[in-house]
């Protein structure tokens, strides 16, 4: 089963490697992490998707990540009311025949086309990962030259702040 | 304006300016290190000028890995942090083996490495290695200094880090210039990592939880493990299973946590423990675990463990809860705190009285046995004359194999803290560098290095630390002329083919005991045995005994691998 996982952890030199390692290290599987500074300098958010056996091994995750002294806080918050975007940058082949064609196509993903050149042009995509994978396979046909994605980032809807203590969600696991 | 802030810090009577150098000096005798296991090196030069008349007791081991493993024994018997000091490049890496045992058996260390200066890290300068990058894995946390104003700090941290929640080694890589650079010392500000905050206080409600499943239980049974140990809740334990009559079994580093003659005490589980401590687990509907982790080596086949039984788990290490065998009452908290708990709860105990009756016939049916044999000398019986000469209470440390287990099934711990062993890494090389720690952090207490003829050859280098400080540390060589627990795996899954198993040839022990100044002895049958080991307790001194055992021996009752823990063979002679 497929997990977003966010966290804030101290922004400091390590903690990436850290984490990585952490995965790895336990045989998780990561589709894709994205890291970047919160509201506070010294924080920086993390998102994963990884792709897990079961609730069991999800959990798990968040213990062992919750262990790491920089991590701040965990959250799996796949089944939580959210939102999670990510950015994908197509290469397309396209002469001029068949460009109008295109946009025609990516309009409805509200995808735009950010460079064109000569026998290619660049499509710019944001939204969820079944949106951004859906409008890949519609070009896919024109000849993709090459596909750059951010992977996920995400958080929860609405203002509720985090609790800052994550105690209580590790002694009722 | 930073220059200002300085200043001011300056004026406080708790902080001075002095160079990296002599801050860790400083640090080390605010936190009490009495004393400090290490081996010096060229980026390590600032700091051993420091220590040269600072005052630290300074044990200079023949091997890294020996210091390590010494304040690993240190750590473990004193409950203190043992403090470890190294070179960069090969000296760090030569304590990555001691920081991974530590790691798994969770033992409070603090070490510190040399790294080159600042200005030529990642440029492959002499002698660098990734340490960081190296020891990631197997250490609690670590830190690289990179602002000489910053390792006060960061060395209480380690300190706080390394001791709090579930111990473990934290390490710190000190550039050459930052040993140098001059800053302001101040020890002053309390510790105070938001984002690590372990639970030690259990949640009530859980502990209401265990309290009623216990009183619901025809069957319960406690796993206590090191964790029992590390939070020095022994006198817990036996008032909480004698107030709620419990039966209690141990895991391999419990050992000491209860008495060995309690007669709630029904032995060490495993796959080498005793018959009824596994089918207690086997048999049980309650088990309530407390600080142990389930380990491969404990659960055996997990498909068979504990089929029957409600799983409660007691550990302050979250992460823990979960991991291996699903659990229905998780108290994430101090050992000793929860059993406060519990004991103050003083729930209805469960009906136990049955369960006890056939665990106590398990005992008298099926007990450790071996065929005595006073001809030559047999390991179990070495041991038992070990413990009989030591009334139970020396400490114990061991190498990794056949003599190890010998050593936890026949030793009989009266007491807690009195066994010094690799359990989660299993480390040959272990046992005589970690009996040095040991001995320092108990000058009293009478210490029993009991080693493996394969392991002894590992970290042998150490027995000039015994002579040199005149550790009167009590060395036996179990020899088998194998490395035993493998010969033994190879005799009985391997068709007998003994690949490089062997080892009969070995060093003249009494020539080598000899060359490092140490008294040697030599026992081939059982009274020279018990003789020698009469005198060796009674010299005042450092002595090897070169013990020859049979090569065929095996250790038994086992749980195969792949099996369950009700499937042990050997059960019966
Ligand atoms: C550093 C290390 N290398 C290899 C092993 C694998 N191993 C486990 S037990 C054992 C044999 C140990 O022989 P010895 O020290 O003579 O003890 P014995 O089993 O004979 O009592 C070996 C090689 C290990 N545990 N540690
Ligand atoms: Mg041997």
């Amino acid at each position: 089963m497929r997990r977003i996982i966010t966290s804030f952890v101290n922004n400091r030199s390590g903690v990436l490697s850290r984490i990585t390692g952490l995965f790895s290290r336990r045989g998780y599987n990561i589709e894709s992490i994205t890291v970047g500074h919160t509201e506070t300098p010294e924080v920086s958010r993390m998102t994963f998707v990884v792709e897990v056996e079961d609730e069991g091994k999800a959990e798990q995750l968040i213990k062992q990540l919750n262990k790491q002294i920089d991590v701040i806080k965990v959250q799996d918050i796949t089944d939580m009311p959210m939102v999670a975007r990510e950015l994908a940058l197509i290469k397309v082949m396209s002469s001029p025949q068949n460009r109008s064609e295109i946009t025609g196509l990516i309009e409805p993903f509200r995808a735009s086309i950010i460079d064109v050149s000569k026998d290619s042009i660049v499509v710019q995509v944001t939204g969820k990962t079944d949106k951004v994978e859906a409008l890949i396979e519609l070009l896919r046909p024109y000849g993709i030259k090459e596909i750059a994605r951010t992977g996920t980032t995400a958080f929860t809807r609405g203002t509720k702040q985090l609790k800052k203590s994550r105690h209580n969600l590790l002694i009722n696991p | 304006m930073k220059t200002k802030v300085k200043e001011e810090v300056a004026e406080k009577s708790s902080s001075k300016k002095m160079n990296g150098a002599m801050m860790l000096v400083e640090a080390l005798k605010e936190e009490g290190v009495e004393v400090i296991f290490g081996y010096p090196g060229g980026a390590v030069l600032p700091i051993y000028d420091k220590l040269y008349d600072a005052g630290i007791k300074h044990i200079l081991t023949r091997h890294e890995q020996g210091g390590i493993h010494a304040a690993e024994g240190y750590a473990r018997i004193s409950g203190k942090p043992g403090v470890c000091i190294v070179t960069s490049g090969p000296g760090a890496t030569n304590v990555v083996t001691g920081l991974t045992d530590a790691m798994m058996d969770s033992l409070p260390l603090v070490v510190f490495t040399g790294q080159v200066a600042s200005g030529v890290i990642g440029s492959d300068a002499f002698q660098e290695a990734d340490v960081i990058g190296i020891t990631m894995p197997v250490t609690k946390h670590s830190y690289q200094v990179r602002d000489v104003n910053e390792l006060p700090k960061i060395i209480k941290e380690a300190f706080h880090i390394a001791t709090t929640g579930r111990p473990g080694p934290v390490l710190i890589d000190i550039p050459k210039d930052i040993s140098n650079a001059e800053g302001i010392f101040d020890y002053s500000e309390e510790v105070n990592i938001s984002s690590y905050q372990p639970t030690t206080k259990p949640n009530h409600l859980q502990i209401r939880k265990l309290v009623e499943a216990v009183s619901c239980s025809k069957k319960p049974v406690i796993l206590a493990g090191a964790g029992v140990i590390h939070a020095r809740a022994n006198k817990e334990l036996k008032t909480y299973a004698e107030q709620q009559q419990i039966p209690v079994v141990h895991t391999l580093l419990g050992l000491g946590g209860m008495p060995g003659d309690h007669e709630l005490y029904f032995g060490m589980a495993g796959m080498h423990g005793c018959y009824t401590a596994n089918m207690a687990l086997y048999e049980c509907d309650l088990l309530i675990s407390i600080g142990a982790r389930f380990d491969d080596r404990v659960t055996g086949n997990l498909k068979h463990f504990a089929p029957n039984a409600k799983v409660a788990h007691i550990d302050i290490d979250p992460a823990e809860i979960g991991k291996n065998v699903p659990t229905e009452i998780p108290v994430v908290g101090d050992a000793r705190e929860a059993l406060t708990a519990l004991i103050e709860e003083n729930g209805k105990p469960g009906h136990t009285s049955e369960w006890l009756a056939r665990l106590q016939n398990y005992q008298r049916e099926y007990p450790l046995t071996y065929k005595r044999d006073p001809q030559v000398v047999k390991p179990q019986r070495l041991i038992e004359m070990v413990h009989e000469q030591t009334r139970g209470d020396a400490i114990i440390t061991t190498d990794v194999g056949q003599h190890q287990m010998w050593a936890a099934q026949y030793y009989g711990f009266k007491n807690p803290n009195r066994w010094v062993t690799s359990g989660g890494l299993g480390t040959m090389g272990f046992g005589l560098p970690s009996a040095i720690g040991a001995q320092l952090a108990d000058e009293k207490a009478t210490v029993v290095a009991i080693l493996g003829d394969g392991g002894f050859q590992m970290t042998s280098q150490e027995l000039t630390v015994l002579a040199q400080l005149k550790l009167p540390i009590k060395v036996i060589v179990m020899n088998n002329h194998s490395l035993g627990m493998v010969r033994q795996w190879q005799e009985i899954f391997y068709e007998k083919r003994y690949s490089h198993s062997l080892i009969p040839d070995q060093p003249d022990m009494m020539k080598l005991a000899d060359a490092y100044g140490i008294k040697g002895f030599k026992a081939r049958n059982e009274e020279e045995a018990s003789e020698v080991l009469k005198e060796a307790l009674n010299y005042d001194g450092p002595v090897l005994i070169n013990v020859v055992i049979p090569g065929e021996e095996k250790v038994y009752p086992m749980v195969p691998p792949g099996k369950g823990n009700h499937e042990m063979v050997g059960v019966k002679p």
